[in-house]
């Protein structure tokens, strides 16, 4: 390596997609660097230009512009620029202007090529957009892959082991000094060619079997001397499990067999030993435990009690590598559950309901894809015999105890009083069908935003018919109706992502800074209710963001490719939230929504930066998909 | 004995007739070559003049006591600053090293046991600069060093115009009126060293004392400059001195 060049190679080896170059490359790139200044101001690259090099800045930021003359992205220390016009006719496509003075270090054209034909990840990074999201969700699948918990992740320590000779008391007493509650008994090799091993001292030994605590008490209760070798009473039959086994399979091992210690290991080597309970405590962070202990609390109090294991199975699933689905639908089949066992309680304390009722749950909860950070949607549904006068004390009761223990929960009170609390919440089927025709019929600004919460819908408990019934509507009225569409679709734009994404802070259309952004509602929830739009045009019943994606996907709604890109950017947004929510745990902090640029790696920023863009060329092609039709410039009202 | 031509732009006679005379009269046949080259018009615009950036690295500041160690040239023109074109030499000096030169260059003895002495990369260094203008910062390094040098191998002397981006920004902050106001009122002067000086137009910090590494943040440093207070149709004459 030339001494001269060492600190440009440095500083853009620091830089994605440089970062994961070989030496021997980034060598290469900085002996073939072109420098130039370029003052705040000036044109670096002209519309239309021919173009044979890319742009990395070395100091300073520049702006990226469309062929119209509009702001694209703003780009700063470390970022690239031109390889989208020498990706493909080597003409300036977007035109690229210093924002302050920078220092451009410039990459001939063919060693850009090269670096694209010899480095998938480079070529990945400059591909725009899809392809480096997509390598990037699938980067989290195979890490899902890889962490399939494996058994050998319980062990703590390494096996007590004995030999043969070793008398029962002397092994108890080694037992009692290393805490353990089973011991290996060790022996010559014999005719057991699969427990054999050497040890450190290239000793040859055969793994004869395992004694443990059950065995030293039926010892002691067969008044056997206590000078009896270990070797007399060990049972010549070893069940034992390889260390890169799951742990599920470890505990089928064990009931198996009915045994409660469990030997692992590494080919022929003992490495450790599992015992039941530690597999127990290890389920215990699961969801799935977590479910069956929500059933089996007596009390709003007991439920409340469990809010720090819901966390502590959000954890545990994010280690695993879990991917946003299966984080939201876990979370969401937790918060069902809570809710689920208010209401029986609910029923216990105030007997039987007067009239069939049907508890329903809106947002992230009826999408499945609730998050850590979560309130309350939810609303009754009544049948139709429903008779205010008699029947309402009962169903408002039942909804403060729902509601209070929800709260208790973690999930807090709606903002917006959405809740069965709320009477208006709480009304006959019949009622609420008039309600969905009306809010589809003529959308005013409040009914719109009704509708885009109450257009994620989905039964918890009790007649889930009704429900049904209610979702079916909306699949038939909303996409006949041209101005509801356009109306939800204007309502979708509300919130918009952000312009760019800089190391410290993220750049907003009016071009404020702000050095903290707000994942959820500039990122998923604007992308959740553009998927909505398109899904409810195309009549899809489903709730589930992805499930819709799946649905409007058989229908030519979107240009080929598109679905795909949104259900990346979904992903990749959806594990940003919730790695930084994990994060925040793992710091104490209270869980929020929030993430600073500052804590963003290089790779991950340019991803976040892909996203978005996804996310606001959805949003410029919705508005254009869904125009309001020419004869409603005004509203019309009344039944068509 | 023909007049140097100063700071000032209109003086006559200028560089041009300066290297012309020296061609005519001078003996040596590599330096025949070089001035025979010449440089550019004086009214030239920066922007379509070729130049070089120029580093020298030496035992210390004084021509008759000390040696050059290394040499870093690299071509460049307003626009581009193209690396691949750099050269670097380690040179043998006349003289000793001594351990404080050794520590600032990072130039080590055994390094310069097999180097060159200055006569031998004569001829590729004056082909290199042959035309160009040559780029330093702080001009009392570079010319006398490689003139005294020259001097003493070649038996004639070697000058040639310089743009010296010290003395650019000394124009600005040594001269000034607002400089002068600051001495006045007692403040310490503005530092016009690379360093300090690339800072002020927001050019990152090198690592320091390797002649191709200095010679590059010359080069930028005076990209900035004329970015920033004069133009690219500004006439070579108004820079160089």
């Amino acid at each position: 390596m030339e001494v001269e060049l060492l600190d440009i190679r440095q500083h853009m080896g620091r830089f994605a997609p440089f970062d994961a170059l070989s030496d021997d490359l980034l060598d290469e790139i900085a002996s073939q660097v072109e420098v130039a200044y370029h003052r705040a101001g000036s044109d670096i690259l002209v519309l239309d230009q021919e173009i044979h090099e890319l742009g990395y800045i070395r100091s300073g930021a520049v702006e990226v512009y469309r062929r119209n003359g509009d702001l694209y992205d703003r780009r700063g220390e470390g970022d690239i620029f031109g390889h989208f016009s020498l990706l493909r006719n080597h003409r300036v496509r977007y035109p690229v202007r210093a924002l302050e003075d920078s220092l451009i270090y410039f990459l001939p054209d063919a060693l850009f090529q090269r670096l694209c034909e010899e480095d998938e990840y480079f070529a990945d990074f400059v591909e725009l957009e899809r392809p480096r999201l997509e390598s990037a969700v699938e980067h989290q699948k195979k890490q899902n892959d890889m962490m399939i918990t494996r058994v050998r992740k319980l062990l703590t320590r390494y096996p007590v082991m004995v030999v043969a000779s070793t008398t029962v008391q002397e092994a108890a007493r080694l037992l009692g000094d290393f805490g353990a509650s089973a011991v290996l008994v060790l022996d010559a090799p014999g005719d057991n060619p699969r427990y054999t091993f050497r040890d450190s001292e290239e000793r040859a030994w055969q793994v004869r079997g395992i004694l443990t605590d059950s065995d030293f008490r039926r010892l002691v209760a067969e008044g056997r001397p206590s000078d009896t070798p270990v070797g007399e009473i060990v049972v010549d039959r070893l069940v034992a499990i390889q260390s890169d086994e799951s742990v599920h399979e470890a505990m089928l091992t064990m009931l198996r067999n009915n045994i409660h210690h469990l030997p692992v290991m590494h080919r022929r080597h003992p490495v450790g030993i599992v015992h039941l309970s530690d597999i127990i405590r290890y389920e215990t962070h699961s969801s799935l435990y977590l479910v069956s202990n929500i059933f089996n609390q007596s009390s709003a109090e007991g439920l409340a009690k469990l809010a720090p294991d819901v966390r502590a199975a959000f954890v545990r699933m994010v280690e695993d590598g879990a991917d946003s689905r299966m984080i939201g639908s876990a979370l969401s089949t937790i918060g069902r559950s809570f809710t689920r066992r208010l209401l029986e309680l609910a029923e216990e304390a105030l007997g039987p309901p007067p009239v069939p009722y049907c508890f329903m749950v809106m947002g992230s909860m009826a999408r499945n894809e609730q998050s850590l950070v979560t309130d309350q949607d939810n609303a009754l549904v009544l049948g139709d015999a429903f008779d205010p006068e008699a029947h309402d004390d009962y169903f408002r009761e039942m909804a403060k105890i729902v509601s209070d223990g929800l709260h208790a929960c973690g999930y807090s009170y709606c903002s917006g009083d959405i809740m069965a609390t709320n009477r208006r919440w709480r009304q006959p089927l019949s009622v609420w069908k008039g309600y969905f025709r009306e809010w589809i019929r003529d959308p005013t600004p409040e009914r719109l935003l009704h509708s885009s919460i109450f257009f994620d819908l989905d039964a918890v408990y009790g007649e889930n018919v009704y429900v049904e019934q209610l979702q079916d509507l909306v699949a038939e009225q909303a996409p006949q109706n041209a101005l509801f569409l356009a109306a939800m679709a204007r309502n979708a734009l509300n919130r918009t992502p952000p312009l760019g994404f800089f190391r410290t802070f993220v750049m907003e259309k009016d071009g404020k800074q702000n050095n903290t952004i707000n994942l959820k509602r500039r990122g998923t929830a604007p992308l959740t209710d553009l998927i909505r739009v398109h899904a409810l045009a195309c009549g899809s019943r489903a709730q589930n963001s992805f499930a819709r994606l799946d649905d409007i996907d058989r229908t030519q709604l979107l240009a080929q490719g598109v679905s795909d890109k949104l259900r990346y950017a979904l992903e990749f947004l959806s594990m940003a939230r919730i790695h930084h929510q994990v994060l925040d745990l793992q710091h104490e902090r209270t869980p929020g929504n929030n993430i600073e640029p500052e804590n963003v790696s290089d790779t991950e920023r340019h991803t976040l930066k892909d996203a978005f863009q996804v996310l606001s060329n959805a949003q410029k092609f919705l508005k254009f998909r869904y125009p309001v039709p020419a004869a409603a410039a005004r509203r019309p009202r009344g039944p068509r | 004995m023909i007049r140097l031509p100063g700071a000032t732009r209109q003086q006559a006679p200028g560089w041009p007739e300066y290297l012309a005379d020296r061609a005519a009269r001078v003996r040596h046949p590599l330096l025949k070559d070089y001035f025979a080259a010449g440089c550019p018009d004086p009214a030239t615009a920066i922007r379509e003049v070729p130049l070089a950036a120029l580093d020298i690295e030496t035992t210390g500041l004084d021509p008759r006591r000390h040696a050059i160690v290394s040499v870093g040239v690299v071509p460049f023109s307003l626009a581009r600053i193209p690396l691949r074109e750099r050269r670097y030499w380690v040179l043998k000096p006349a003289r000793e090293l001594t351990e404080q030169s050794v520590t600032l260059h990072r130039i080590t003895h055994a390094e310069v046991e097999n180097a060159p002495d200055l006569a031998e990369i004569l001829p590729e260094l004056l082909e290199l600069l042959k035309g160009r203008v040559v780029v330093v910062h702080y001009r009392q390094i570079e010319r006398p060093f490689l003139d005294s040098g020259i001097q003493a191998r070649l038996g004639e002397g070697l000058r040639f115009p310089v743009i010296d981006t010290m003395s650019l920004e000394a124009r600005r902050h040594r001269q000034s009126v607002l400089a002068r106001l600051r001495r006045w009122m007692g403040r310490p002067p503005v530092s016009i060293r690379l360093h300090n000086s690339r800072e002020r137009y927001g050019l990152p910090p090198y690592q320091g004392h390797h002649a191709v590494v200095d010679a590059l943040a010359t080069a930028e440093l005076l990209q900035a400059q004329v970015a920033s207070r004069y133009s690219s149709e500004t006439p070579v004459s108004e820079l160089w001195s």
